[in-house]
């Protein structure tokens, strides 16, 4: 049957007053179910937040927090323990910082070459190629870092030890480089042509509007991702559990063996420390103080992406 | 220097950085066939782990990993998918509710992977849960990718242009069966592509999995209510090792991972590529 054989009057159907078209049931029930798949998420975090707090502020009981963020001697589990995160802070920062060596010069200069110079069918194949490496897993890198980058520092003359920060936080920085390299280039890709031509016109060339317009115009986004890069190596557990290793000491040389926070947590809370003790609760303790590091980072990350996006989309 | 030359310099910096890149992944994937490919027997998928290297195996390890992966599709893609629908067809902007729902999704999805196991080691030392099985490991791991999924099945939504929808209403679709018939076949090539890089990211993932003690010795096939361990948990625990013998295990077992993962990648490009469309 088709529309011109019968129409509604012919029928005696008074048309539909669609303004009064009153909510389904069924309409009503998605909508509810669809909020309720989106709750999961909201009580994810609110999961995290309590389950870190309530033994890190039993832990804060027993120990001063004072001596846990300023003390340098980190040894939990033995007799007479000492809990001076100090050394698990700075290990961290050492690896992120030789992460960060790697990851934002190669991580900027993928990104301007994709968004400026590459030709579509270049970014075409570079972009997955890079997915790629984002995309294998850390115990992998990890496991690379051990057996291929340290007996290479050795090789070429710098004394490390077998666990050490150097090689760990060097391939943290290759794996990060996909992830400084896509969100500055989508930065990049957002500043308007307009921009460019300008630059042209003024008889700048391509490196000149490179640097000079583009980079500065997209510097919140490029940012952005150098927040999120640190946040990122600040986290990474695997690696550092493998190629760094597990042993606190106060020490910036990239050559010695470290402890981070990451890797106090892995070794840790496998092992078998009984729940309800002092040891069983730093975990949450140094777990918080990852969580709330991580999570600064974050907020200026996003922030810093959301002005960026309120200047030019 | 001319500006050619300036220009030159720069170029050959750029293509320096992607070299870097490049290099290192061809290094890392050379180097792991080398060590690896020795170890590759079908012992690895048949016998379970021992602690002689000789009779040793990965076969738990790689069924629990396969038994993840399935749980993690049935788990985290629906809800994933679910809530990028609210978020994108339903929920008003303006509402303060709304506005922290997609604060709290960005936060999640930068939160370290351990701390997720964090939050399952809190669970199962208080006896809330099921207890350090793979069923829990799925949970944990649906958790950690979940904003991943959402962020992916949003963008693909949003792109969806708006006269589809307007077509569908003015046709008198109601709402839901515009979002049903229209919305979301037209994003799921989007959808597939993000939620398989992100289960390929799950299937990797060993922090959290250490946390709610996937590190255990099992001899015998994974259920879904029992001990388990995982392949990158297996890898993990050969690589600690002193033995040459778990080394070369260790480079096995990687390959199988990467086999796994680089695998589901290459499948979500094809599909992006395949399916694409350009409005």
């Amino acid at each position: 049957m088709t529309a011109h054989e019968i129409t509604a009057g012919d029928v005696g159907v008074t048309p539909v007053d669609l303004r009064q078209s009153k909510r389904r049931l069924g309409e009503g029930l998605i909508r509810l179910s669809l909020a309720l798949c989106a709750l999961v998420s909201v009580l994810t975090t609110v999961g995290i937040v309590a389950s870190l707090l309530e033994p890190a502020l039993e832990f804060f009981a027993e120990v001063n927090p004072v001596d846990f963020f300023t003390g340098t001697n980190w040894a939990p589990l033995f007799e007479p323990a000492s809990f001076g995160v100090v050394p698990l802070i700075a290990a961290t920062f050492v690896v992120t910082f030789w992460a960060l060596l790697v990851a934002i010069p190669c991580g900027l200069g993928t990104a301007i070459f994709l968004s400026e110079f590459a030709s579509p069918r270049a970014r075409d194949a570079l972009k997955p190629a890079l997915e790629l490496l984002a995309g294998i897993p850390t115990v992998v890198y990890g496991y690379f870092a051990l057996t291929a980058v340290t007996p290479l520092l050795r090789d070429i003359g710098i004394q490390v030890e077998i666990f050490n920060a150097l090689s760990g936080g060097l391939v943290i920085g290759v794996m990060l480089i996909p992830t400084v390299a896509s969100l500055s280039e989508d930065a990049m890709s957002a500043v308007p042509q307009a921009l460019r031509d300008g630059s042209y016109g003024l008889g700048a060339d391509r490196l000149q509007t490179s640097l000079r317009v583009v980079v500065p115009a997209a510097l919140s986004g490029i940012i952005a991702s150098f927040v999120l890069a640190v946040s990122r190596a600040v986290g990474e557990t695997m690696i550092v559990l493998i190629a760094v290793g597990q042993l606190p000491a106060l020490d910036v040389d990239p050559r010695a063996t470290m402890e981070t926070l990451t890797a106090f947590i892995g070794a840790t809370g496998n092992g078998d420390v009984p729940t309800g003790t002092t040891e069983y609760k730093t975990i949450f303790a140094v777990g918080l103080t990852l969580f709330v590091l991580t999570l600064v980072m974050n907020v200026i990350s996003i922030r810093l992406v959301r002005k960026f996006r309120e200047e030019y989309e | 220097m001319s500006r050619q030359w300036k220009s030159r310099l720069f170029v050959g910096t750029m293509v320096l950085s992607l070299a870097v890149s490049f290099g290192t992944l061809g290094w890392l994937l050379v180097t792991t066939l080398i060590h690896g490919l020795p170890g590759i027997s079908w012992r690895l998928f048949t016998a379970p782990p021992s602690t002689v290297p000789e009779e040793a195996g990965a076969r738990p390890a790689i069924l629990a990993t396969v038994y993840i992966a399935v749980l993690l599709l049935a788990m985290c893609v629906p809800v994933g998918v679910a809530t990028a629908i609210y978020l994108e067809e339903y929920a008003r902007k303006e509402r303060w509710y709304n506005r922290v729902l997609e604060v709290n999704i960005q936060n999640l999805a930068a939160v370290p992977a351990i701390v997720y196991g964090i939050l399952g080691l809190a669970f199962i030392v208080r006896g809330i849960g099921v207890g350090r099985v793979l069923f829990a490991g799925a949970l944990i791991l649906t958790l950690v990718v979940l904003p991943t999924v959402i962020i992916a099945s949003r963008e693909a939504i949003r792109a969806v242009p708006d006269s589809i929808r307007q077509g569908g209403l003015a046709l008198g679709a109601t709402k839901w069966q515009m979002i049903w018939r229209q919305v979301l076949p037209a994003s799921i090539p989007g959808i597939a592509t993000g939620s398989i890089l992100a289960l390929s990211r799950a299937v990797g993932e060993t922090a959290p999995l250490l946390l709610i003690g996937a590190l255990q010795y099992v001899a015998f096939d994974p259920t879904l209510f029992g001990a388990f361990t995982a392949l990158p948990v297996q890898i993990y625990t050969w690589v600690k090792l002193p033995d040459p013998a778990f080394q070369t295990l260790a480079a096995a077992a990687i390959i199988v991972l990467l086999v796994i993962v680089l695998g589901m990648n290459a499948l979500a490009i094809f599909v992006r590529n395949r399916y694409r469309q350009r409005w």
